[in-house]
């Protein structure tokens, strides 16, 4: 069995901060624009290094040259027609393989499935560190080292990590959390094609069916307004009245996961630990109690307002805003004040 | 095809259970004192997969837990939902470890389990929520993964199972043995049966738990714990709620839905 060894004794030969990038259907995933912003953030307090982008597949030269117009110095396409689907055994091999070759000091990933399948098991077989699910990086001003924050315990600590003596200092960062970097007209940065030691031998994996999700798309994660529905609506018809002042007040629907147990509404509009995080403008929870796991997904939101018939609900303590009372009188009456006040 | 010699392991954590946190409203910081723990959510979906194959191809269940003492309860638990044997890890100089070091533990201890089949593990502990674990075994262990399970079948030695991703579903063929990974929407774990719990809860049910430690293992120990660990804690502070909670008052719920309306205009939400 491989073993892990702390400190390696080679911690210079690193330079450089990697994003791995993300493409859906040949489009790129919004998660690596979010890093590049953030790359380009932390490289400003590192002297000397530079920001490479990382994409894999299969026919990405394209997607490849339309990273070229985030600021970033390079962007690495690896191609090779084994990487035209996902498969855990190749990815692995292609992404260690050039990190090994390469030695980035830092590399980012999306907190997507895709990355959280690969991502462990690219750090243990380099034997480094990677630390999860993060929704803040700084660089330690006084030696350089990444300080990787994330919340946990259902979102009531917040603890940061470090990886002091293994390479790469690896994370992979919650979508939605970061600022996008800027997208500019001209293209800037270099662009080169890595192709991958790789054979049909490195995989024990046979892709028999591949299918895509139909999902409605919910853009929950850049909406400036959440309207959630919990238990408290009782019904699936409870929701027409939740996307009715999701409407009004040009919205998105969101829902804490019993609804969604409960079969009411689709999964992607689940806010939370195990959902989408969520920082809009304006978060109104109806019906909804606040459990942490449900807390951990909205309670960076810039204000936060609920309604709920019970006066100890946890949610009231997380509150800008809360309403005692009966969602079903309280919000046909929200929409009618708003509608009111949108004539004037 | 019946396959009677199939053995899975459950990777199973004692998490502390995050439903009963507490904070102390007058200095924001959390009360650990008698938080009680609990078997990972994730964990038990993992081990009723494991269950639904020992009842469809009558597997052996082995469930596995690293940790201290007190973790014997969420094995007893393990047993009183069917697993035919429990085993703790636990060491005083494995404590501290982190997922990478976690995962070569156990792995040590699957390598002195001997033949396994699957190993089935939770897709992420609700403590500290890594999600790491799983991954990392199945690469310590050379073995094939599958994470977010949704669908599994076996014929003979192969596995047919269907994954997961935002956006993408994919179905895979491999062999065994593999490492699974899965959470709550896979299945709806069994409540255990009267019989489960008094077989489990007395004294011949403690028995059965094997502890092994360190010296059991094939593990170097300045590899593992806090020391042998490639991430450490930096800092540790209590998510701040600094918001002022205002209870809007009003004679019924009409009038308060007018106040709330007029405050967000205030606020220029809406
Ligand atoms: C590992 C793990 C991960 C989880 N991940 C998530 C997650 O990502 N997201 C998530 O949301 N949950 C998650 N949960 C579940 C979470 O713990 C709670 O069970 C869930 O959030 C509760 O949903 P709720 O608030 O809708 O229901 P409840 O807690 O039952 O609350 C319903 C509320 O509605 C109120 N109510 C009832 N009727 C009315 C009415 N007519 N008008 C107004 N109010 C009314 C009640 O007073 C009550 O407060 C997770 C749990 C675990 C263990
Ligand atoms: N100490 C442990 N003992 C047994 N299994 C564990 C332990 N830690 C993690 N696991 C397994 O790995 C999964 C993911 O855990 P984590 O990486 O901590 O999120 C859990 O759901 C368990 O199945």
């Amino acid at each position: 069995m491989k073993s892990v060894k702390v400190n390696q004794n080679n911690l210079n030969d690193y330079s450089d901060i990697w994003v791995i990038g993300e493409l859906n259907d040949g489009k790129i995933h919004p998660v690596t624009v979010e890093l590049i912003g953030k790359g380009k953030e932390l490289i400003n307090n590192l002297t000397g290094k530079k920001l490479n982008v990382i994409i894999i597949g299969y026919g990405v030269q394209n997607s490849a040259e339309k990273l070229l117009h985030y600021g970033v110095d390079k962007v690495l396409y690896v191609e090779h027609n084994l990487l035209k689907s996902f498969n855990t055994d190749y990815y692995v091999k292609a992404i260690t393989d050039l990190i090994e070759d390469r030695k980035p000091e830092i590399v980012m990933m999306g907190s997507t499935y895709t990355m959280k399948d690969i991502g462990p098991r690219i750090a243990a077989r380099l034997g480094t560190g990677l630390i999860s699910d993060c929704t803040e990086l700084e660089i330690d001003s006084s030696d350089g080292k990444l300080i990787q924050t994330k919340v946990s315990f259902g979102g009531n600590l917040l603890s940061s990590a470090i990886c002091p003596n293994n390479r790469p200092q690896m994370v992979t960062v919650k979508p939605g959390v970061m600022n996008k970097a800027e997208r500019s007209e001209e293209a800037s940065g270099k662009i080169e094609l890595v192709i991958p030691k790789l054979s049909e031998n490195d995989t024990r994996l046979n892709l028999i069916l591949k299918e895509v999700l139909e999902k409605k798309q919910v853009n929950l994660d850049k909406a400036k307004i959440v309207v959630s529905g919990g238990r408290g609506l009782k019904e699936a018809a409870g929701f027409d009245l939740i996307r009715e002042l999701a409407e009004v007040l040009n919205g998105e629907v969101g829902a804490s996961r019993v609804p969604i147990e409960a079969g009411w509404i689709d999964s992607s509009h689940q806010v939370g630990q195990t959902g989408v995080t969520v920082k809009p403008d304006l978060y109104i929870a109806c019906g909804i109690s606040g459990a942490i796991q449900h807390q951990a997904g909205m309670y960076q939101s810039k204000y936060i307002v609920a309604i709920n018939k019970d006066p100890n609900a946890p949610i009231f303590k997380i509150c800008d805003y809360g309403i005692v009372g009966d969602l079903y009188e309280v919000i046909p009456q929200l929409i009618e004040s708003i509608k009111e006040k949108r004539m004037f | 095809m019946i396959r009677s010699n199939m053995r899975i392991i459950v990777c199973i954590k004692q998490v502390p259970d995050t439903n009963e946190f507490k904070i102390d409203l007058e200095t924001g910081i959390m009360i650990r004192e008698g938080l009680p723990c609990v078997m990972n959510p994730d964990d038990k979906n993992a081990l009723e997969e494991a269950l639904r194959l020992k009842d469809e191809y009558n597997a052996e269940v082995i469930a596995l837990t690293m940790g201290p003492l007190q973790a014997k309860d969420v094995l007893k638990e393990a047993m009183a939902m069917g697993a035919d044997e429990v085993i703790l890890i636990n060491d005083l100089s494995f404590a501290g470890s982190d997922s990478l070091a976690t995962a070569a533990i156990l792995a040590a201890a699957i390598e002195r389990i001997g033949h396994y089949d699957m190993i089935l593990c939770g897709m992420q502990a609700m403590d500290g929520n890594t999600g790491q674990t799983g991954p990392q075994l199945a690469e310590l262990l050379n073995i094939p993964q599958i994470t977010y399970l949704k669908e599994l079948n076996i014929i003979d030695n192969t596995v047919t199972a269907t994954k997961w991703t935002e956006s993408e579903k994919y179905t895979f063929k491999l062999n065994m043995p593999v490492l699974l990974t899965v959470n709550n929407e896979l299945n709806d774990p069994r409540i255990p049966t009267m019989m489960g719990v008094m077989k489990a809860y007395d004294e011949a049910g403690e028995k059965k738990i094997k502890v092994w430690g360190a010296n059991d293992l094939d593990i170097d120990i300045e590899q593992v714990g806090i020391k042998g660990s490639v991430t450490n804690i930096y800092e540790s502070c209590l998510t701040h709620i600094n918001r002022v909670s205002t209870i809007i008052e009003g004679e019924d719920e009409k009038e308060m839905a007018k106040s709330l309306a007029m405050k967000l205009s205030e606020l220029n939400l809406i």
